[in-house]
């Protein structure tokens, strides 16, 4: 306990945007411990100002580049919710499937090519495809099979151009379905399959802490919910309507810093995969039931590593929903819609859950179509708090480790919740030190 | 001959395209064998200061970003512009279109004056210092990424485009969206991306930034043919903020 921790990592590695760790301790004794976020502020709410509604989607897709399909569709369902548009059940289909091609992306582009690293006890995949070919291969194929479902779907592979309000363009054929369900079926569920054996070969790695807290995520009666449905939390019954999310993503002020972070029945909070899955386990489909059963993830686990391990049953989530999707596409027929937009005023909240966590964004709209104020609320956002209060009971537990092993795990948790700092860094504000 | 070492920076942007260099997949291992990449922050551990190509993504949005572009121009002998806020300045130049205290007080209220979230005009990498390539898109195309790199890996200028995204379009045996009554910047847009955003049932809104020398009289010409003026084409430019430092 004598030595004298001192941990500052300065724009951390294999996360998406740059944050800092800044641990302090000396004979025991703590004198920091802070998660700080130096992303340049974007200002997207004041840039929307004075945009046409048929520019929203346009903008805010550029939120983020990893998650832009779930900053796209959480735009239209807030301009529709704001200017009365309906939409039709194909859409809400076509939408659906699109997000999932976003969700499979993002976690199989996280867990294989910047967790698994940590994991192989290696720095970067690079030096992986030499060591572990077959699981390099594996993750690839995964990869490249999300990006071409969000190429077809989206008409481009990152910042979409078909998920527009009121309507899903199609610039995709009941062939070209028939063919991605087709790769799902006979490559993307066996590579699957493949990797869950991969993680469990690694669990061990995952550190053994618990912490409880909140678990905040969308759910609704008919299916495992990334798209639908109120806002639920493990830690009450009541289920929230969207247009109500100011209630639940509560800012304050940290004592021990200025930083603001999002709390509703705690200090802190959680969204991304384990929060769904502590939410809606019981309405995984029964190839991702069981591979959460073969990983041993179960309801009610509070120990933050274990997101990754959600990530990896959504994989098998989001490819077995489409394969039902897709056969209700293709015995229904696709036809070509035309979104039919009126233009008129009102405030709108769209909420969908991105790859890392519920968003929000809530517009204003004039008689004219213009935006005249913008709220966007990001998961990684409403997860600040909850990696402080992490960092805060794991510096005291692993401090005997000397700070090598106590700076992986720190590390380790600021990956495990797959932040998106750039998405964030717009509306966060952090004390520099 | 030793492979050029590269080394890849973000600045304010969405990272979507250090993502489309992820999405390269195998590939990546096949440029691997043409340069060195030794700094990554976004997928490596590892860092280091001594590389020949930097390649920037992201606007400089704040007085330190500004010092730390001018500190990675010295010490790399090439300086590649990745995606549009790198290329124009991108979306973040809607920005610009504001009063700067204003937007600050916007989004963060009374904590607007603290330091961190200090901001300043938005500008393209070429706005501080000289770059030597441009690879313009939001996000980048991947093609086009490979094509440069091989080219700069090998010593060659590589050719970008200089005509119109209609060019591309049009091979694609898309109707025009005008024919659809929308605002398209294909005419003015320089091609390279393979026209997606028309192709998908999209106006094109121009995010690759605008041909050397744009026809302005056709442009003039498309408008008044299909009823629409410039003022509606001026407010599809401001979304990607085209060369000007100040948008409108």
């Amino acid at each position: 306990m004598s030595q004298a921790i001192d941990i500052n990592v300065h724009h951390m590695t294999r996360v998406e945007g740059h944050g800092n760790i800044v641990i302090k301790a000396d004979s025991g004794a703590i004198q920091k411990i802070e998660w700080q976020v130096p992303e340049a502020p974007r200002f997207f709410e004041a840039m929307v100002r004075g945009r046409s509604w048929m520019d929203l989607q346009t903008i805010t897709s550029r939120i983020c580049g990893i998650c832009s399909i779930s900053h796209s569709l959480t735009s239209v369902k807030a301009t529709e919710d704001a200017m009365g548009i309906q939409t039709s059940e194909q859409t809400h289909k076509l939408r659906l499937l699109t997000h999932f091609a976003e969700q499979l992306q993002s976690h199989s582009l996280h867990v294989g090519y910047l967790v698994a690293p940590d994991l192989l006890g290696v720095k970067s995949v690079v030096p992986l495809v030499a060591s572990h070919p077959d699981v390099v291969k594996t993750i690839i194929r995964i990869h490249r099979v999300a990006n071409e479902w969000s190429d077809l779907l989206g008409g481009r592979t990152t910042h979409p151009v078909t998920i527009v309000p009121g309507g899903h363009l199609t610039p995709f054929n009941e062939n070209d379905l028939r063919e991605l369900k087709k790769t799902i079926e006979e490559t993307t569920v066996p590579d699957h399959k493949a990797l869950a054996g991969v993680i469990l070969s690694v669990a061990d790695k995952l550190p053994d802490f618990d912490r409880p807290t909140e678990y905040i995520s969308l759910s609704c009666p008919e299916y495992y919910s990334f798209y639908d449905g109120d806002i639920v939390s493990t830690d009450t019954d009541e289920k929230v309507p969207v247009q109500e999310f100011e209630r639940v993503a509560n800012e304050y002020v940290s004592p021990q810093s200025t930083a603001k972070f999002a709390r509703w029945h705690r200090d802190s909070y959680a969204v991304g995969a384990l929060a769904r899955f502590n939410n809606n386990a019981e309405q995984l489909l029964p190839l991702a039931a069981a591979t959460a059963n073969k990983l041993g993830l179960e309801k009610g686990c509070c120990n933050p590593y274990m997101n990754n391990v959600a990530q990896v049953i959504e994989c098998v989530q989001v490819c077995e929903h489409a394969l039902k999707l897709l056969d209700e596409l293709l015995s229904a027929g696709l036809k070509p819609e035309k979104p039919d937009v009126t233009v008129k005023a009102g405030t709108g909240v769209g909420c969908v859950e991105a790859p890392r966590g519920i968003l929000f964004h809530k517009y204003t709209i004039d008689e004219k179509g213009n935006c005249v104020e913008a709220n966007c609320c990001i998961p990684t956002n409403q997860n600040h708090a909850n990696i402080q209060k992490d960092f805060e009971a794991l510096v005291p537990k692993y401090m005997d480790r000397g700070q090598d092993e106590l700076r992986l795990l720190l590390e380790m948790n600021v990956r495990s919740y797959d932040p998106c700092i750039s998405c964030s860094a717009h509306y966060l504000d952090v004390k520099f030190v | 001959m030793s492979k050029p070492r590269v080394a890849i920076f973000d600045f304010a942007c969405c990272e979507g395209c250090q993502l489309q260099i992820v999405n390269l997949e195998e590939e990546i291992v096949d440029l691997i064998s043409l340069v060195e990449p030794v700094e990554w922050r976004e997928a490596m551990t590892e860092s280091s200061d001594e590389y020949d190509i930097a390649m920037v993504e992201g606007s400089i949005t704040r007085p330190q970003d500004e010092e730390r572009v001018k500190e990675i121009r010295e010490r790399a002998k090439i300086l590649v512009a990745i995606g549009s806020c790198a290329t124009t300045g991108g979306i973040n130049k809607l920005k610009n279109n504001f009063d700067l205290d204003d937007v600050k007080r916007w989004v963060y209220g009374e904590a607007a004056d603290m330091p961190h979230l200090n901001t300043a005009v938005t500008k393209s990498v070429g706005g501080v210092v000289k770059v030597g390539n441009n690879i313009a898109g939001c996000p980048i195309n991947r093609e086009e990424f490979k094509y440069v790199v091989r080219c700069l890996a090998l010593g060659k200028e590589p050719v970008i485009p200089d005509y119109p995204v209609c060019v591309e379009c049009k091979k694609r045996e898309n109707a025009c969206r005008f024919e659809y009554g929308e605002i398209c910047l294909g005419p003015i847009t320089r091609a390279g991306c393979n026209a997606p955003c028309p192709s998908a049932g999209f106006w094109c809104y121009g995010c690759r930034g605008y041909v050397d020398d744009p026809n302005v009289n056709a442009a003039k010409d498309i408008m008044e043919k299909y009823g629409k003026t410039i003022e509606d084409l001026k407010q599809k430019m401001v979304l990607f903020g085209g060369k000007q430092e100040q948008t409108i």
